[in-house]
């Protein structure tokens, strides 16, 4: 496994946001999350992440146990994130956001770094706006921003955290190629998304939390055809 | 003129210059020069306003590296200005060294004080970290106080040995024709001017490296650096312990031209901290450039308002006030907002190649 979650338990006082939870993914294997608001989709994210230290439970990653790893330590590991609202550093330009992913994240020196970062701005789409503050760039490419900026860490699992929120029909199919271009170079994908038809074009597998609980998992198609799935669903997707 | 719109058959490499940097250049030079030569046609009174104006914005600096880049907001960098101060003192009056030797010992001996220091306030956040800084400058105060060779409480002034024994006065004496306190002034303006460049070089190239890197990252979200593999802790430390240095510095140079020191003065967070606080925001934290129009700013008021006395400090609390309500971004904010133009450019550009066929 590449990921390796079990029994991991947190909760901010009374709301209990990760409660007895095991997950595991297949290295280049794509899972999607789906959940209410305040399923505790975010908290596992920042719990995989290191932002957050669970109350219980094991987090692995190729075998390793990432228990008091700090963030910084567990992207050097392979884990790379994007943020549910994009969080560029808007006075660097979109290229210099590239770089201090491949730099610090890979311990690449500048030079090095270039060629692979001009090769991500150009496969995502946001080559033309490699020079240019990112705090100038619109929703769709903050988003692709996060993305790359991810990606230029090299990271074998890519945590995706609602990067379909907020786009157009349109925006949404453009990001699905990309996320499914991402998935052919053996990237694994965890993904936590509400618009559920572009997750379900990409994923393998489809597990469903509520406070913090796993409800289902499974296959895409069969989980969702699930009454208790489709229950809590009502209201989140039509 | 298009060089990014390329295909995935090209290869790609980074350029670190900006747009117009060979005129800057040009102008920095020029600039250098005119100041260097000054005190050959400039009077005394000049020469001793720029002091006062080179060691703000080298104060000024450091502190905008600190605060508007590390997001270290400090209130106690007097604690290193007054050390800086007090170490001249201890290495001329009693150690017997050359004041030109004792001001970069200071530097470093500014910096080992700092690692310790660090160690206390860094367990500290946000507000919490700012007072932790005021109150280590005031145990330094405190400290600096009890030490009775120095002068306790009341201080103790250089003697005319010590304060003629900078090397070069003598010379300047002979060639400009001046008396002793002017020629001193004169050396004292050229050590200055060397240590804000110094300063100025020093912020600059850890802005262009790779640390710089991690340091813009920082400054713009720091949740997002740590999770792009940027050790946020050794960064800051390593910020905290050069500033000390460089702050240490310059406090051993300010104390070397006033000749006196004492704990209240060494340690005022209002003249060492309150003040080139002021300098970076309502020049524009976060940019190298802020700082330089900030405390060209602040010298004009004190220059022609200072007769005014409370006026003059109500007048600078409210112009401080009305720039962080109305221009966050600082004055130089407002010009680099309209104009896309920078002094000190540290940005790295992409550029796009065809590869040549093989």
């Amino acid at each position: 496994m590449l990921l390796d979650v079990a029994g991991l338990k947190k909760s901010f006082g009374s709301i209990i946001v990760a409660d007895d939870l095991d997950l595991s993914i297949a290295p280049s294997e794509a899972v999607g999350i789906i959940g209410p608001n305040g399923a505790g989709k975010t908290t596992l994210f920042n719990l995989i992440g290191g932002g957050l230290a669970p109350a219980a439970g094991h987090i692995r990653f190729e075998g390793r146990d990432l228990a008091g790893v700090p963030p910084q330590g567990r992207c050097r590991a392979g884990i790379a994130r994007t943020h549910q609202i994009p969080l560029p550093f808007e006075k660097l330009t979109v290229f210099e956001n590239l770089l201090v992913g491949a730099v610090y994240g890979r311990q690449k020196s500048e030079r090095e770094a270039a060629q692979s970062c001009g090769e991500i701005l150009d496969r995502l789409g946001l080559l033309k706006r490699a020079n240019v503050p990112a705090g100038s760039l619109t929703l769709l490419e903050r988003k692709r921003l996060e993305m790359a900026r991810a990606l230029a860490t090299a990271p074998r699992l890519l945590l995706l955290d609602e990067i379909a929120g907020g786009l157009t029909e349109a925006e949404c199919g453009e990001l699905v190629a990309t996320i499914r271009d991402i998935r052919k170079t053996g990237v694994a994908i965890l993904w936590i998304e509400h618009v559920v038809h572009a997750l379900l074009a990409v994923i393998d597998r489809l597990v469903v939390l509520n406070f913090g609980r796993k409800i289902a998992e499974g296959l895409p198609r069969e989980v969702m055809a699930r009454p208790d799935v489709h229950q809590i669903y009502i209201g989140i997707e039509a | 003129m298009d060089d990014t719109a390329a295909g995935p058959s090209h290869s790609f490499r980074i350029k670190t210059a900006g747009r117009g940097s060979h005129a800057a250049l040009a102008a920095v030079i020029v600039a250098l020069l005119v100041l260097t030569l000054l005190p050959l046609f400039a009077g005394r009174t000049l020469i001793q306003d720029l002091i006062f104006l080179f060691y703000m914005l080298a104060l000024a600096q450091c502190w905008n590296l600190l605060a508007g880049y590390a997001g270290l907001i400090s209130v106690g960098q007097q604690a290193f200005v007054g050390l800086g101060g007090y170490l001249l003192f201890a290495l001329t009056l009693i150690g017997g060294l050359n004041p030109l030797l004792a001001i970069p010992l200071a530097g470093v001996i500014a910096a080992l004080f700092a690692l310790p220091t660090a160690l206390v306030v860094f367990r500290l956040r946000g507000a919490y970290f700012a007072i932790g800084t005021w109150v280590v400058a005031e145990v330094y105060r405190l400290t600096f106080a009890q030490i009775k060779p120095l002068g306790g409480g009341t201080g103790t002034s250089l003697t005319p040995a010590v304060t003629s024994s900078v090397p070069g006065i003598e010379w300047v004496k002979a060639l400009l024709d001046v008396r002793t306190p002017a020629a001193r002034d004169i050396v004292s303006y050229w050590i200055a001017l060397a240590l804000l460049v110094a300063t100025l070089a020093a912020v600059y190239l850890i802005l262009r490296s790779r640390r710089g890197l991690a340091l813009g990252a920082i400054r713009d979200h720091e949740a997002a650096a740590a999770s792009l593999g940027v050790d946020i802790y050794r960064v800051k430390l390593a910020v905290y312990v050069a500033t000390a240095a460089m702050t240490g510095m310059i406090g051993a140079l300010i104390y070397l031209q006033k000749a006196r020191i004492s704990p209240d003065a060494g340690f005022a967070v209002l003249d060492w901290t309150a003040y080139v606080i002021f300098i970076v925001v309502i020049g524009g934290i976060g940019t190298m450039e802020g700082p330089v129009i900030g405390a060209i700013i602040f010298y004009l008021m004190q220059r022609y308002l200072a007769d005014f006395g409370a006026w003059y400090l109500i007048l600078l609390g409210t112009l401080g006030i009305l720039v962080m309500l109305f221009a966050p971004k600082g004055l130089w904010g407002l010009v680099a907002e309209r104009y896309d133009v920078t002094l000190f450019p540290t940005r790295r550009r992409l550029i796009a190649e065809a590869r040549p066929k093989s």
